[in-house]
């Protein structure tokens, strides 16, 4: 790990968190890629450089550390199938409102707000009867 | 006795099942549990009367020390009497009470499953068994309260009652959790037999108190037993009268004796609530018109009284207690039952409301007057010698205020005269109302009321015939209730009941008494006035309400600041809590071993300055598709850094990815608008920007303490060595993917498929419903195609087709493999469709996208599983060498099968991802919900 790669993932993470913060979902898909570019970046770079790890091509004592290898081969491919998944869930909003904002909540909103959140308490809220009047 | 519990949970269960059984069978199959119960219990009646004890136990999670320890002594033999005796009453007394049209498989089900839960709760020896049980108890308690689930007030008080006691419920299993790990075991027996002391025992103990009082009803958790009341009658008799209630005093009978005087507080804490049930709840019943509330309000003073009498823990009060337990459970059942029988008569419960019964009702009023002279306390009833062992146990004790106790009992026992005499003379219709609220009877005054049938009073004259019996002859329980105070105080128990022991001062007490409640009772309208000032007192509902309303408040304010609505607030906070967290810690161990190298290879500063410029970019363009593609060239620039790190087939993934990648982007953002607007605010972006740099920050300063320690390379090595003997291959990484972590592959390629699927189902949700006809698909390129182009582009298809086989095959032994040869086909299907559109990628392969993902998962896993028949472990190797014409010896390895499994997975992904985006025209809207779907 050198200073450099060092500079090059944190830069990549502040990228990232900056487009992940919007309100686009188009953006915060590229933001998500560039978080894991950042993450793989550390995480080879972490391990050592060297020849590739192929026995018989070399001397094992130069090779490269294969193990962050393995373990970000299968991250990469991941973040492919997530990044088609939050593809589509772009392509939903579009289907459903023309643009790719992801709104605010606006149930979230009800109960800051009190206008809502007690309806599923109904039982919960309703008197027991413990007075004759209420039995009878 | 095991088999007995077992025997309640099969009926129960099975009754539950079958549902609306014919009245009778219902009621027959029901006793079963009640009468195999007793039959048990008189068969090793004779082993605890002479001190001893039946004992058994059987293994559950033997690695945290959990077993089934069940334990009849003389107590609990007293108890199963009172359950399943009281059980086999109201289980017939059912049978008559509830109509044709009643769901009575359900009722009598419940019933037994209670009342095995409750046999759990007094045999269960161990601490945890015996919470289990209680809380069964809860929940069939619950499922009964509620058994007329249409009816608001029902559900109402179900949910009060099952959140009071359930409360209470966890407040014990604390208590018992602290007990058991200062005894050292969470068996009771022993626990009692050498009980722990100190601070945290008796924090345990107030928890277990806790608990007691909600379960048993107690001042200020009571309110739950009122409302408690809409369940049908016999459910009330059973449940909240003679045995679930009880439960509460049944746990601090037995704790008592061994930790009243080694935990502090908890005397006075016990007896002083009980105290202030007897009084209040007495108070309360005085002041009710509803027989049901009145007798429950009384049950809540008579706990009261138990919960003093084995809350002391000297010999003589446990021995009254005992007593008491057993006359309440007599004379309290027998009421419920005769309001039963009444309300079903008349149609009211309402002492103002109640006409004269008629000759057919003698069985009916005498069960009434006699249990209700037991609850008062009258001589000659088995009621009267309770309550004078009683008062003799607090008379010759020698505990601090005991004449403060003593008087509140005889004040509550003058209550409990009062609203004995108060339901006496309702139920008789003789109770005198004052003419301005003078309600007229339902049933007209001329109208004679139907008398119940034999086998409706039956039960209850059975109970009353006890009740006089005991009175008469007190002496018949003399071993019997010894045995149960013996087997608590731990002491051989010799008492002598009698009628008649003199002229002392007990006697003089209950007279006092007595008398007291006659003249409540004669001069009640003057009573009622002064009562009637209570009203304006808060109720123990109105404290739960407060609690219920507090609770729901308090959870709108948290969730309005927790969950706000804002994605990028929510964002915002976890990644700040995932930058300052490890930072602090980061800092607080800062050891500082210099910069490392700045520079590891010259060529890495152009790569990573191309990365880092496109990335910039990519995060302030505006224009959508742009910012897509600056991040396909930030993932080419991260090829090249794998590159020169010495990892070829990272490199060649990536670069795949990125191909891919980019023309998913396309796909999908194409109609999307072209540019990003401003929205945000300067104060927003400033936020933004902190937050980006304090991740930014931490991770370069993790990187920097990560990269200057040396890390161990053990397991890399081992990898590296192993790889040609155990994994049959010469590529390293390929080799960890599909042998040394295969599993791991395993589950990852299951996620791919996931996110496949829910990406397809996300994309043509809503679209044309099945069968209609199909809307044209075309490529983006519209309708016009080039023959050149298309020749080529077949060519070029085949071409890399037969590149992602030779990955794929060589992958074990060169850079390659399932991943990389999986999405080098994937190019190849992007190819395909740019020069053609969907309907030619569709005609590609006849297998459905699904299909081929499917099949991928299935061959992967069957590869792994496969060892496990000859007796290996998942996922061993197999290596076969074969003589291939042309392309000489080979070596093919059981991996190949498995990374072919990886390989198809990444096929299958990739089509599914062009039937998600690849099609052209909009989908049709979805059709406009229906008005009244809309009303619904």
């Amino acid at each position: 790990m050198s200073v450099l790669l060092a500079a090059a993932s944190a830069a990549l993470f502040s990228i990232g968190t900056y487009l992940v913060l919007q309100r686009k979902l188009s953006r915060i898909i590229i933001g998500l890629g560039l978080l894991s570019h950042g993450a793989n970046l550390l995480f080879i770079t972490a391990g050592r450089r060297g020849l590739p790890a192929i026995i018989g091509a070399g001397d094992s004592g130069e090779f490269a550390d294969p193990l962050p290898q393995a373990l970000m081969l299968t991250a990469i491919v991941i973040t492919f199938g997530v990044t088609a998944f939050l593809l589509a869930l772009a392509y939903r909003s579009w289907l459903l409102t023309d643009d790719d904002e992801v709104e605010h909540d606006i149930s979230d909103l009800d109960i800051l707000l009190g206008r809502g959140g007690h309806e599923d308490d109904a039982d919960l809220l309703e008197r027991t009867p413990e007075h004759d009047e209420d039995l009878s | 006795m095991t088999w007995v519990l077992l025997l309640h949970a099969v009926v129960g269960g099975g009754l539950m099942l079958a549902g609306p059984a014919r009245r009778a069978v219902a009621v027959t199959v029901a006793l079963l549990g009640p009468v195999a119960m007793l039959g048990w219990w008189a068969a090793h009646l004779t082993t605890v009367l002479d001190g001893g004890v039946v004992e058994e136990a059987h293994r559950w999670v033997p690695q945290l020390g959990l077993t089934v320890e069940l334990r009849f002594d003389g107590f609990a033999a007293l108890m199963v009497l009172i359950v399943s005796g009281i059980g086999v009453a109201v289980f017939a007394y059912a049978g008559s009470y509830f109509g044709a049209d009643a769901p009575l498989g359900r009722t009598m089900g419940l019933l037994t499953l209670f009342s095995g839960a409750m046999l759990g709760v007094v045999l269960a020896d161990n601490l945890i068994v015996l919470y289990g049980f209680w809380e069964l108890t809860s929940i069939t308690s619950f499922l009964l309260i509620g058994q007329r689930y249409s009816i608001a007030a029902a559900r109402s008080a179900a949910l009060q009652a099952i959140l009071v006691t359930g409360a209470g419920g966890l407040a014990m299993l604390l208590g018992f959790v602290i007990l058991g790990q200062q005894a050292g075991t969470y068996r009771l027996s022993e626990i009692l037999a050498h009980p722990p002391a100190g601070a945290a025992v008796s924090a345990a103990l107030v928890l277990i108190a806790l608990g007691a009082f909600t379960k048993s009803a107690q001042y200020p958790f009571h309110g739950w037993l009122p409302g408690a009341m809409v369940a049908p009658t016999p459910v009330s008799a059973y449940l909240h009268s003679a045995t679930m209630v009880k439960a509460g005093v049944y746990l601090v009978a037995r704790m008592a004796p061994a930790f009243a005087l080694i935990a502090t507080g908890w005397r006075p804490l016990v007896v002083g609530i009980g105290l202030l049930s007897m009084v209040g709840g007495g108070l309360r019943a005085l002041r009710q018109h509803d027989l049901k509330l009145l007798l429950a309000f009384g049950t809540i003073s008579q706990l009261g009284f138990m919960m003093e009498l084995f809350g002391v823990g000297t010999e003589a009060a446990t021995l009254a207690g005992c007593a008491v337990i057993l006359a309440h459970a007599l004379f309290k059942a027998t009421l419920f039952m005769v309001v039963g029988i009444v309300d079903h008569g008349t149609g009211t419960r309402d002492i103002r409301r109640l006409p004269p019964l008629g000759p057919g009702w003698r069985g009916v009023k005498v069960a009434a007057v006699v249990a209700a002279a037991s609850m008062a306390g009258v001589p000659l009833t088995y009621g009267f010698v309770a309550k004078e062992l009683g008062l003799e146990a607090f008379l010759h004790g020698d505990m601090t205020a005991s004449t403060l106790v003593l008087a509140v009992i005889v004040v509550g026992s003058a209550l409990t005269a009062g609203y004995a005499a108060r339901f006496v003379a309702g139920l008789l219709g003789r109770y005198v109302v004052e003419p301005t609220t003078a309600a007229a009877p339902v049933a007209g005054a001329a109208e004679p009321v139907h008398p119940p049938t034999r086998s409706f009073v039956a039960p209850a004259i059975v109970l009353t015939g006890l009740t006089t019996l005991f009175g008469l002859v007190p002496g018949l329980l003399d071993r019997f209730l010894g045995a149960a105070a013996g087997a608590l105080s731990m002491v051989t128990v010799a008492p002598h009941l009698a009628v008649w022991h003199g002229l002392n001062a007990a006697l003089g007490l209950s007279a006092v008494a007595l008398a007291a409640g006659a003249a409540l009772y004669l001069r009640r309208r003057q009573v009622d006035r002064v009562l009637s000032v209570g009203s304006a007192l808060p109720t123990g509902s109105d404290g739960y309400h407060a609690v219920v309303d507090g609770v729901l408040r308090g959870a709108d304010r948290v969730t309005g600041v927790v969950q706000n609505g804002s994605m990028p607030v929510y964002l915002g906070v976890i990644l700040t809590t995932a930058a300052v967290l490890p930072a602090s810690a980061l800092v607080a161990s800062w050891a500082w071993d210099g910069w490392p190298h700045a520079v590891d290879s010259w060529v890495q500063v152009p790569i990573v300055i191309l990365l880092v410029t496109v990335s910039l970019g990519a995060a302030v363009i505006r224009h959508r598709l742009s910012a897509a593609l600056l991040l396909g060239v930030a993932g080419y620039a991260m090829a090249a850094l794998f590159v020169v790190q010495g990892a070829p087939d990272l490199a060649l993934t990536q670069a795949a990815i990125e191909t891919l990648g980019t023309v998913l982007f396309v796909l999908a953002l194409r109609r999307l608008p072209a540019r990003f607007e401003r929205r945000s605010t300067s104060r927003t972006r400033t936020l933004r920007l902190a937050v980006s740099l304090l991740v930014g920050l931490t991770v370069f300063g993790f990187a920097l303490a990560a990269g200057t320690h040396t890390q161990p390379r053990d397991v890399s090595d081992q990898m590296v060595e192993r790889a040609l003997p155990d994994g049959h291959g010469r590529n390293v990484v390929n080799v960890i993917l599909v042998d040394f972590r295969g599993l791991d592959t395993l589950g990852e390629i299951t996620v791919l498929a996931v996110a496949g699927i829910g990406a397809v189902a996300l994309a043509r949700a809503g679209r044309r419903p099945r069968g209609a006809p199909a809307m044209p698909v075309t490529g983006p390129g519209g309708t016009t195609r080039h023959a050149f182009v298309e020749v080529v582009v077949r060519a070029l298809v085949y071409v890399a087709f037969v590149v992602s086989i030779y990955l794929l095959v060589a992958g074990h032994n060169d850079p390659g493999g399932g991943f990389v040869g999986g999405l080098v086909a994937g190019a190849a299907v992007a190819l395909r469709y740019l020069s053609g559109g969907l309907d030619d990628v569709r005609r590609m392969v006849r297998a459905k996208p699904w299909s081929i993902m499917g099949t991928g998962i299935v061959l992967a896993a069957l590869t792994a599983t496969v060892p496990l028949l000859f007796g290996e472990p998942v996922l061993s190797n197999a290596v076969w060498h074969v003589d291939l014409p042309l392309l000489g010896e080979m070596a093919p390895t059981s991996a190949l099968f498995f990374d072919t499994g990886v390989y198809l997975v990444v096929v299958g992904l990739v089509f599914m991802v062009f039937e998600a985006f690849g099609g052209e025209s909009r989908p049709a809207p979805e059709p406009e919900p229906r008005p009244e779907e809309v009303a619904a």
